[in-house]
């Protein structure tokens, strides 16, 4: 099946929210905190802004708490006394367009006077930088398996590593954005999100409102990423609450350096492995530290550092393994969900550090891999036995050949003799992603979903899973089609709005297909038997029978439900990070080509492959799609991207000179799928949002220490810091 | 305020704008076209690529005088028959870019004959998309222009 709305989105007849009218509104726009850290003295609103017909919005005009509701209680929604990061909110305004708007709010003035900043998360903070705790520490987890002292102590040979990542933007081609108004008593907010029940939440608590008088819609959303997923809570509120102080409906949307510089990025990471082996190169033990940036406030850092240190030992077995992991409170921009969700920091890692054993212990780094990868019956970190019969040792033989990886490389032998200047060299990486939501997280959130039979014979969905691009309508219209044995015009797919559809949990984590996706098939089931059919009727059958329900039930509504049900034999104890992590893993092998060139230091992948099994395809287009924009991103990150930290703001926001990668700085990305159809997941499925994430990074830093012999750790490997390499 | 005259999509139109306001806004704000999108305003992303007298340029760095007696050509114009090849290879997915690259493929299967001085890569290299990592776009401008070739060939 093609794109559901791929010719509207073509013919640029989707509408993002900053395109459609909005009678009689006001532009909002956001003054924003100069410095890094300190206590607000004064806001200053020049005198001909004062009276001018201007609407101004601070703390004070807030009916309920100060926070954004996520996981702990500290993000506030508009700085009060004190900020601790650049670009903190502070006061809102509202004026009659959107350059009037944005003209006051860059003369409106926040003194602030400064307080010490923590600026860098590597460093232990001085006593005047503490601002959480006594140490700046916002979440502490520890994984430990067997006895690693002592296995590390018995083993032969010990390698150590240090590998450090940095921040990430980003960039969905649409900036936040969400327009709010009132409808008599409800406050209704319709914009750019990934999650309607997260705003939602956000919203009731922060305007002391019920749920009733609270409405979220989402509006055609152009890209996420997981930006989506914390960040349009803030905005939500923000324009909620111009709209009610200045009782006219408000449209509030980012400009690119607004949302450059103010809004989440992925976090900086700093890795350090101590891995014992035996002399052949079998990993006897792990001791890992993951020490993450998080930024001002908490947001979603504690299951960004839980997700990053279960992926940490990667894809291998090992008896011994301990994992120690922290993030940090720092005084930037705070730091939460991007694609991965931490794996790719930690995955980034351990490919690289696999590498660097190799080397040191002259092992092939295939052979090293082909040793130590997981088989059917061992256990990952967190002692999970995987058993799902997906045959690992052949998604990594699948990518060799596929790459011809063995052929290259005697081939860049002679290629690198050939040239003064160019260097070709080719590497892999050895993955795996866990789907959905980590241990007992799917559980404790109950997912509901409805399909609804409607009286002219089609079946709609209701779902609060949002299209972001990546397929969503798609998928979920085929998934109802082919269950139900309907044409999938026969589908509709409703847009989430809280008042129309129930809360079947956030569009994130891989989740949607898999995890969504098999409730709409048991929905559909319900919905058959609600009718007195059973699964062999046809699609012509079931239509007849919503027809012939709806007129013995007029004005009645007729829904098939499903509840989330936990597959059997999970079991996840959060109290020692034991078990089950993940209901379902994707696993994936990634081969990167480079070609350095030694006069302008540059490092650029010319030939990419991507082989991956995730359960079963269900849309070749779609999940090809996904794979190769994943690993763009993924090239980006690795070569192109770098936040430039400036007191903890991020100079560099703009596309000008934050680089995103455009079609000439890669090549194809060729994809492969092995299948192995996950029996809990839709029609099949595992999920695939995040993983093209974890792999490019390590495969192409591989490569370029193939390709030159500098021993590559921090990333972004941008020219300047492959000079250094070079040049040492 | 000054008065600009120019062709948009084949019909002549007569705009009152701000002196410095911009083609982008012009176009979204004014006369209800909002298919032509904001991704960054600084010309990086090409999400507001319209055509000026045929060629691709970018409406976030056009003074919207300066289109005086022109003609401006937006997404609105395009010819939804000639995009299926761009949706069957899964040149979109969130569509933010989309109506961007829509533009700047049509101009190339317009012009095929750029492909002989620069790749479709290159060509391509001013509309900045986050989501398809290239491929599904690039194919479909390929399929499109092997679906134009083969028609040509038979008339
Ligand atoms: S908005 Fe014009 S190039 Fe990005
Ligand atoms: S389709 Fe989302 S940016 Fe291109």
């Amino acid at each position: 099946m093609k794109r559901f709305e791929g010719l509207e989105k073509l013919t640029g007849r989707t509408l993002f929210i900053d395109d459609l009218p909005l009678e009689n509104c006001l532009w909002g726009a956001t003054v924003r905190s100069p410095a890094a850290r300190g206590t607000i003295r004064q806001v200053r609103v020049p005198n001909h802004l004062e009276g001018s017909g201007l609407v101004l919005v601070d703390h004070r005009d807030l009916p309920g708490p100060n926070v954004v509701s996520l996981i702990t209680d500290d993000w506030p929604i508009l700085a009060a006394e004190t900020v601790r990061h650049r670009y903190e909110p502070v006061m809102l305004v509202a004026a009659e367009s959107r350059a009037a708007a944005r003209r006051a709010a860059a003369q409106i003035e926040v003194v602030v006077d400064p307080l010490p900043a923590a600026l860098d998360f590597r460093q232990t903070p001085t006593a005047e930088q503490i601002q959480v705790g006594d140490d700046n520490v916002l979440k502490q987890l520890k994984i430990e398996r067997g006895e690693v002292d002592e296995a590390l102590a018995a083993a032969p040979i010990v390698v150590e590593g240090e590998y450090e990542t940095g921040a990430q933007e980003h960039v969905y081609l649409e900036p936040q954005g969400m327009a709010a108004w009132l409808d008599g008593e409800v406050v209704v907010v319709h914009g750019s999100l990934q999650c309607p029940y997260y705003v939602e939440s956000a919203l009731t608590r922060a305007l002391d409102l019920p749920a009733e008088r609270v409405r979220v819609i989402q509006a055609a959303t152009g890209g996420g990423f997981g930006g989506k997923e914390d960040f349009p809570s803030i905005v939500a509120i923000h324009a909620a609450l111009l709209a009610i102080k200045a009782q006219r409906p408000i449209k509030l949307i980012y400009d690119r350096g607004e949302d450059m510089a103010a809004t989440t990025k992925r976090h900086p990471a700093w890795i350090r492995h101590r891995t014992g082996l035996s002399e052949e190169g079998q990993i006897l033990a792990h001791d890992i530290e993951v020490v993450l940036d998080g930024g001002a406030y908490v947001t979603l850092s504690p299951v960004v550092l839980s997700r990053g240190m279960i992926h940490a030992a990667g894809p291998y077995a090992c008896d011994h393994v301990r994992i120690r992991g922290r993030a940090m409170m720092t005084n930037s921009v705070p730091f939460g969900a991007f694609r991965g969700f931490g794996a790719p920091q930690t995955l980034f890692a351990i490919e690289r550090h696999m590498d660097v054993i190799a080397k040191q212990i002259g092992v092939d780094p295939v052979k090293l891999r082909r040793l130590n990868l997981l088989t059917d019956g061992q256990a990952t970190a967190t002692g999970q036995v995987i058993d799902d019969g997906t045959d690992r040792q052949q998604v990594l033989s699948r990518a060799l050949d596929l790459s011809r990886f063995t052929y290259k490389r005697s081939q860049h032998t002679a290629f690198n003799a050939e040239h003064a200047y160019l260097r070709r060299g080719i590497g892999l990486a050895c993955f795996f992603h866990g789907a959905g939501f980590t241990g007992s997280g799917e559980r404790a959130m109950k997912s509901l979903l409805h399909v609804a039979g409607l009286a002219d014979g089609r079946v709609e969905v209701l779902s609060a899973s949002t299209e972001i691009g990546q397929g969503t309508t798609t998928i979920f219209t085929q998934i109802a089609a082919d269950q139900l044995r309907l044409d999938p015009e026969q589908i509709l797919i409703a847009q989430p709005d809280t008042w129309r559809v129930p809360d079947n949990g956030p569009t994130v984590a891989s989740r949607t297909t898999m995890v969504v996706g098999r409730l709409i098939e048991r929905a559909c089931d319900n919905l058959r038997e609600r009718v007195g059919l059973d699964a062999a009727a046809t699609g012509t059958e079931l239509q007849a029978a919503l027809v012939a329900w709806h007129e013995e039930h007029p004005d009645e509504e007729l829904l098939g439900s499903a509840r989330y049900q936990q597959p059997p034999g999970i079991e996840w104890d959060d109290e020692t990070y034991r078990g089950d992590a993940y209901s379902a893993y994707g696993w994936a092998t990634y081969v990167a080509e480079v070609e350095v060139d030694l006069r302008t230091y540059t490092a650029r992948v010319i030939d990419f492959v991507a082989v991956q099994e995730i359960g079963k395809v269900l849309n070749e287009t779609l999940a090809r799609g996904q794979i190769q924009g994943g690993v763009v991103q993924g090239i980006g990150w690795a070569l192109l991207e770098e936040c430039r930290w400036q007191e903890g703001g991020m100079a560099n926001h703009q596309l000008t000179n934050y680089i995103i990668p455009t079609s000439d700085d890669v090549p194809s990305i060729r994809v492969a799928f092995l299948e192995n159809p996950y029996p809990h997941g839709g029609q099949g499925a595992k999920g695939i949002g995040e993983l093209p994430l974890d792999g490019p990074a390590p495969a192409i830093f591989n490569a370029v220490a193939a390709a030159t012999g500098v021993d590559p750790r921090v990333l972004p490997l941008v020219p300047e810091r492959l000079m250094e390499l070079i040049e040492q | 305020m000054i008065e600009v005259t120019f062709t948009l999509n084949g019909s002549p139109t007569t705009v009152q704008v701000d002196d410095t306001e911009r083609l982008l806004d012009t176009l979204r704000d004014r006369l209800a076209l909002p298919g032509t999108k904001e991704g960054c305003g600084e010309g990086e992303c090409g999400s507001c690529t319209v055509y000026v007298d045929g060629l691709p340029a970018n409406a976030c760095l056009i003074p919207t005088f300066q289109v005086k007696g022109r003609g401006v050509e937006t997404v609105e114009s395009l010819d939804p028959a000639r995009l299926a090849p761009l949706h069957e290879s899964g040149a979109t997915q969130c569509g933010a870019c989309t109506p961007g690259v829509a533009l700047t493929a049509l101009w190339i299967l317009d012009q095929p004959e750029l492909l002989k001085t620069h790749s479709l890569r290159e060509l391509m290299a001013g509309n900045l998309c986050r989501c398809t990592g290239y491929n599904g776009i690039i194919e479909g401008i390929r399929k499109g222009l092997t679906e134009q070739a083969a028609r040509e060939g038979r008339d």
